[in-house]
């Protein structure tokens, strides 16, 4: 680790993405760049292929075409080792937590700790506590996931991706599932966590007040167009974005654009 | 000063080594100078270390940090904080964390934000090897009850069947009979044949020294046809079928379709149980018949191959001494492994608890019980056949 300077850099750059499953294409023409210590959003309707995106990004399924770069390092072309060191670097909350079922919390959290340091069995122990406290679960670390509720798991799935002190951490759909306040306990986190571990954060979710309360930039899916057709502040883009389709989006479907101008902008 | 805590170091960059040094400011503050790279990676001070400070200086009442040449950290700071805090707390000394980069400060409050819910904390302690061996004996009990339970709603499903009531789709019945049936074919082939040819083998061996091999006839087709047609069959689709009924079931209780299908108003046990088990037991009797004659096919490639018995002769000794009743029997054997089998495997994945693990044990239970049964209904058929004389 080394200090940062007050400069953005970018962290993430995607460049030329196209995602298919065969020769069916979910989304092509994909290029953003995601700044250090920005939180960025992933967003779209249903099945946009906003989770798919995060799988191309975190190297569990390779790009029909294009590339990631993590810096400066082109993530499917580095060699295998390369690839395994980045992907250290990462901590990914999936949706349903995906704890693993077999071991208690304390176990799961200790599990990448074990494989990637060389720490001792006390020190493991602490550091367990440590973020099992840091995601308000103290004292759960014996139980078991089917002994918890969801929005443990998913807090619980959280300790586990922070285990490894990662640089960039991936959120899919964290608030998915979640009652208010809940959801509005893990945005805060999130941002907390942003802040105090410089962090950068990517976060799926098609959830507007999570969007509005942690997005810093953000890019627009679409599955009719498949590509993007919007990126950054989604603030911004709810307010003034020239695509009445991202306005409408982020304003539930109160926005709707005026007769003329709509047809104006279908045409330009 | 170091506000952020930063990005990884890239391969091969340079570490400086974790320091802490002491400095009295004050008299009763002691400072801590914390310099280089407070991470995990790293050698790092123990916290032991301003104990010993502190009590070898006793007029210290608080502590202070100066991470001035502190140049990265990382959760390997948080735990000597905090640990330097537990220490210090029961000696009475005010511990002053506001030196602190922004960042660590943030995560210690969070940390101590949410206090440890009260009796949260499971207890650690083992029960006796009695009070173990009394929840064994209870979970038994239970598990007993549960099968017989299971068994008797089985037995309602069958009335239900019988009277028409019963609802399941007939398409899953077809998938199921294919499955279990045709698509079982090549292993059972391959077993079965097996078989025959070891039985043939081990009998030619004895039977040699009378100069009877040609009594590897009556041997192979009894014992195939009787009961080792049907012993083999059960065993390979315990673990074919059981293990795969039990699979399926136990999926769908995790992914919650059993409960969507009674909340539908439809039993599990006509829509799931029933068809599986109706499966099975019409396929089961076909696939002895089958392992059968593949038993007496490689009897026969060994009389004639390496025994140098005629082809007509072996057939006609097998013939003779194969009676019809030995294969009904045979075939009774197979219809009763056959719902042994797929009550076995629902039974497991109706009670599978909704996890990966729990799906993996009601899996092996389900062979197990599946193999178990099959083994002691051998024994009980048998001993029954014996009393009747057949």
């Amino acid at each position: 680790m080394a200090r940062t300077g007050e400069t953005t850099r970018s962290k993430i750059t995607v460049d030329d993405l196209t995602m298919a499953y065969g020769s069916f294409v979910i989304q092509r023409d994909l290029s953003f760049t995601i700044n250090e210590r920005d939180i960025f959003i992933i967003m779209g309707g249903s099945g946009s292929g906003k989770s798919t995106l995060l799988r191309n990004m975190v190297g569990l399924v390779r790009p029909a075409r294009g590339n990631v770069l993590y810096e400066e390092v082109n993530f499917w072309e580095a060699d295998h080792e390369e690839q395994q060191r980045l992907m250290r670097r990462f901590g990914i909350l999936y949706q349903g937590g995906a704890l693993w079922s077999s071991l208690t919390l304390a176990e799961n959290v200790a599990l990448p700790l074990q494989e990637y340091t060389h720490l001792s069995a006390r020190r493991i122990q602490e550091l367990v506590s440590l973020k099992l406290s840091l995601v308000g679960l103290s004292g759960f670390e014996g139980y078991y996931p089917s002994e918890i509720s969801g929005g443990m798991k998913k807090r619980a799935g959280l300790a586990r991706a922070m285990a490894l002190d990662p640089d960039i951490l991936f959120f899919d759909e964290p608030s998915a599932g979640l009652d208010p306040l809940s959801a509005r306990r893990l945005d805060d986190l999130i941002l907390d966590l942003r802040d105090s571990l410089g962090a950068t954060v990517v976060v799926v979710t098609h959830e507007l007040e999570s969007i509005f309360a942690i997005g810093d930039n953000s890019v627009f899916l679409d599955a009719d167009a498949k590509t993007m057709i919007a990126t950054g502040d989604p603030k911004q883009l709810r307010d003034h974005s020239a695509n009445p389709k991202v306005r409408s989006f982020l304003t539930r479907g109160e926005w709707t654009a005026p007769a003329t101008q709509g047809v104006d902008q279908e045409r330009g | 000063m170091t506000s952020d805590r930063a990005a990884t170091r890239a391969p091969g960059g340079k570490r400086s080594t974790a320091g802490l040094t002491f400095r009295r400011p004050e008299a009763h503050t002691l400072e801590l100078v914390l310099s280089g790279d407070w991470t995990l990676d790293n050698e790092l001070p123990f916290a032991e270390g301003v104990q010993t400070q502190v009590e070898s200086n006793p007029g210290v009442r608080r502590l202070i940090f100066d991470p001035e040449a502190l140049q990265a950290w990382d959760s390997g700071l948080l735990l000597f904080v905090i640990r330097v805090v537990d220490l210090c707390s029961s000696r009475g000394v005010d511990v002053v964390k506001d030196g602190l980069p922004i960042g660590a400060r943030r995560l210690l409050s969070l940390a101590a934000a949410v206090p440890e819910r009260k009796g949260a904390r499971k207890d650690e302690k083992r029960p006796g090897f009695l009070a173990e061996v009394g929840d064994a004996a209870l979970d038994l009990w239970r598990s007993m009850l549960e099968m017989l339970a299971f068994l008797g709603e089985c037995v309602a499903a069958l009335a239900r069947l019988c009277r028409g009531k019963a609802r399941f789709r007939a398409s899953d019945l077809y998938t199921t009979m294919q499955t279990t049936g045709a698509q079982a074919l090549p292993i059972v082939s391959l077993i079965a044949l097996l078989v025959g040819v070891i039985l043939a083998f081990v009998g030619a061996v004895q039977l040699k020294v009378f100069g009877a091999q040609i009594y590897v006839a009556n041997l192979v087709g009894i014992a195939m046809v009787r009961v080792m047609g049907a012993v083999m069959t059960g065993v390979i689709m315990a673990g074919r079928t059981g293990a795969a009924f039990a699979a399926q079931l136990g999926t769908m209780q995790v992914s919650e379709e059993i409960d969507a299908l009674q909340t539908l108003g439809l039993e599990p046990i006509d829509f799931l149980v029933l068809p599986r088990m109706l499966a099975l037991f019409l396929m089961m009797p076909l696939l002895c018949l089958y392992a059968d004659l593949m038993g007496v096919l490689g009897g026969f490639l060994v009389g004639v191959g390496l025994l140098d018995l005629g082809v007509v002769e072996y057939f006609n000794q097998t013939r003779a001494s194969v009676k019809l009743n030995d294969l009904w029997i045979g075939l009774f054997h197979g219809a009763v492994f056959g719902v042994l089998i797929a009550v076995a495997g629902c039974l497991r994945g109706m009670q599978s608890g909704r996890s990966a693990s729990a799906v993996g044990d009601a899996t092996t239970s389900a062979v197990v019980t599946s193999i178990v049964s099959i083994v002691a209904a051998t024994a009980i058929i048998t001993v029954a056949c014996n009393v009747l004389g057949i």
